[in-house]
């Protein structure tokens, strides 16, 4: 009988956990169904070549327009600037905690440098507007307020660890023996890193690379409060820009009645940010497994 | 936050479309979860503000004067801008909607449609403010005509530099700042300088928040923008303010500089416009909510003024008042 109970709660937990997973599995698929429903609602009412290969964005307003890429133009500047912070800093860090740093100082630099991945990322987003960019226009004087620099930058510091973290993972995961054949043979401990573990752990490190990458262009906050609020097609960093997910924000701010052309688009360019960054973390996991199967 | 939470309101909204699938499965499980808000479901000590960000800095301070000596009462301003704040009136999600243009026809149909009925009062007057970086040392005023050249939908990545509007101006980037197209202010300014309604390009750093605005154009040398006058009274340290030249010549060919003067006697013209608060009549019969609007046509002439805005004459006061008692007279003769 006392089994049996036992027996009954144990069913019951069991279901209980597999409901759970089932959950969260139904809310990816709900989310992907609203995702692709709106969007194709959207597309019924904007031919797909507009809205991908258009350069003028303009749904709100009178004269409409509905070409996404001064948004993906927005997103990627700003990306590839957090990236141009991230990846050589990153990498430095990396190297230098894996291979040079004693573990003292490994254990204490490792977690102080997490902290930053746990700063709220509204508060970089002010960081950047009310003091990176009153610094940076110092040294450039026709700097405009919003603008793609600031918020690049500071993203670039935001997704730091992520790079350094992954890429030290990454660096130390080489077999020892890979070193101790590099100084056999007279290399030198830059040689020995530089040549050996680093081209060694490269899956590893561009996986980390593509992942603080599809983090950058997700992010919301840091863009919203410090890049501005205009959609424009330009690679130039001081000038106001927009990204998708600014973008989105700005709608959901004022209040655009559902059902409309206007409020599709933040589907649209939802779905197309999704794609964006599913398809980096694709990259990412493949990588990762290539590098996974030399070594273990 | 209000983006936040309009965000997550609308994806519950939308999760039906696509969620009935979910709802077989773990129906019962989300009972509990559901923290969508319906509408109607107002708890009596709270009074819900929405609209206008050019009236909230009133509204703000009203309020806070109104919970210190009613602390029990819970009175929440929001800033959907003024098309945003009539879609919630009229939907019954809020009490009052705070309007820096009157009601449109097509809200007055929302409302009636929904049976929400609403009295008008206008609150305090307000001159839209054209605005530039205080390192711009070109210009001092402009006209209309000059307004309208930068802003309308033809100009559209068009007009993009300082001189294409003035050959005697910088060949430099024109940074153009204004509110988005939920704003009451965006649809006054576009109708008197453009003229018409929401007609204007696209292509300028639009926000509902007029702080950003004011950021903007206080961190870029380039930067020309719009907002209404109390958020230039606020920062008027860091902003240089433009005189506005109507080109009408019984007004004397002289540009106009937004002031209290001004913009009450209506030289500034024709950027001076008056602001309003629509309260519904159904909640008017709430003691609280009728509290907070006899408060407010009361005491509102100093904190209107303290906030940078023009105060009605003090009989106006007394006709809104009246306003709202007949209001609420002919509301209990037809329920």
């Amino acid at each position: 009988m006392k089994r049996l109970t036992r027996r009954t709660a144990e069913n019951a937990l069991e279901g209980f956990l597999c409901l759970c997973t089932i959950f969260s599995v139904f809310v990816t698929i709900g989310i992907i169904l609203v995702l692709v429903f709106e969007t194709f609602e959207f597309l019924r009412e904007v031919p797909i070549t507009d809205f991908l290969f258009g350069t003028v964005w303009t749904p709100l307003f009178f004269n409409k327009q509905f070409g996404v890429l001064p948004l993906v133009a927005g997103t990627v500047l700003v990306s590839v600037i957090a990236m141009l912070v991230a990846l050589p800093a990153g990498l430095i860090i990396a190297i230098y905690l894996s291979e040079y740093a004693p573990p003292k100082i490994r254990r204490l630099v490792k977690p102080i440098l997490e902290i930053l991945a746990g700063v709220p990322t509204v508060v970089y987003g002010y960081f950047a507007l009310l003091f990176v960019t009153p610094l940076l226009q110092h040294v450039f004087p026709t700097l405009a307020g919003f603008n793609a620099l600031s918020p690049g930058l500071v993203m670039g510091i935001m997704i730091l660890p992520m790079v350094s973290s992954l890429s030290e993972d990454a660096l130390h995961s080489v077999p020892k023996s890979l070193r101790e054949g590099a100084y056999a043979l007279g290399a030198t401990k830059v040689q020995a890193t530089m040549q050996v573990v680093v081209p060694a752990a490269v899956s590893g490190i561009s996986a980390a690379g593509i992942l603080a990458m599809s983090r950058a262009i997700g992010e919301t906050m840091i863009v919203t409060i410090a890049a501005g609020q205009q959609p424009r097609l330009t690679a130039n960093p001081m000038v106001p820009i927009e990204t998708m997910t600014g973008y989105i924000v700005q709608v959901s701010l004022g209040d655009t009645p559902t059902g409309t052309i206007e409020y599709r688009t933040i589907y649209a360019v939802g779905t197309l940010l999704f794609v964006g960054t599913f398809v980096l973390n694709l990259i990412s996991n493949w990588l990762r497994e290539r590098f996974r199967e030399r070594y273990e | 936050m209000v983006p936040m939470e309009t965000l997550i309101r609308r994806f519950q909204n939308s999760i039906l479309l696509g969620g009935t699938v979910f709802v077989l499965v773990v129906g019962a499980a989300i009972m509990g979860c559901g923290g969508r808000s319906t509408p109607g479901d107002v708890t009596s000590q709270l009074i819900k503000i929405d609209g206008s960000s050019t009236v909230y800095p009133v509204t703000e301070a009203v309020t806070e004067e109104f919970m210190k000596i009613n602390p029990n009462m819970q009175v929440t301003v929001g800033i959907s801008g003024t098309g945003g704040g009539f879609n919630k009136f009229c939907n019954g999600e809020t009490n009052i909607s705070n309007a820096s243009r009157p009601i449109k026809q097509v809200e007055v149909e929302a409302c009636a449609e929904a049976g929400i009925r609403y009295v008008e009062l206008s609150i305090a007057y307000d001159g839209v403010s054209v605005v530039v970086n205080p390192k711009n040392d070109w210009i001092d005023s402009l006209t209309v005509t000059e307004l309208q050249r930068m802003w309308k939908p033809d100009a559209q990545g068009k007009i993009l530099r300082w001189n294409q509007i003035n050959t005697d101006w910088p060949d430099r980037e024109l940074h153009l700042f204004g509110p988005g197209a939920a704003s009451g202010t965006f649809d006054y300014f576009t109708e008197v300088i453009v003229g018409f309604g929401g007609a204007s390009r696209g292509d300028f750093t639009s926000s509902e928040d007029d702080n950003v605005l004011v950021q903007g154009v206080t961190r870029d040398e380039l930067a020309l923008g719009f907002f209404g006058y109390a958020y230039y009274e606020e920062n008027r340290e860091d902003l240089k303010v433009i005189a506005i030249d109507n080109e009408i010549s019984e007004d004397g060919d002289v540009p106009i500089i937004p002031s209290p003067e001004t913009i009450r006697d209506g030289t500034y013209h024709p950027l001076s416009r008056p602001l309003f608060m629509y309260v519904s009549l159904e909640d008017l019969s709430r003691s609280e909510v009728a509290a907070f609007v006899d408060f407010f046509l009361t005491n509102g002439v100093d904190l209107v003024r303290d906030v940078g805005y023009v105060p009605l004459p003090d009989s106006e006061y007394r006709l809104m008042k009246q306003r709202v008692t007949s209001g609420l007279q002919d509301s209990q003769l037809q329920p």
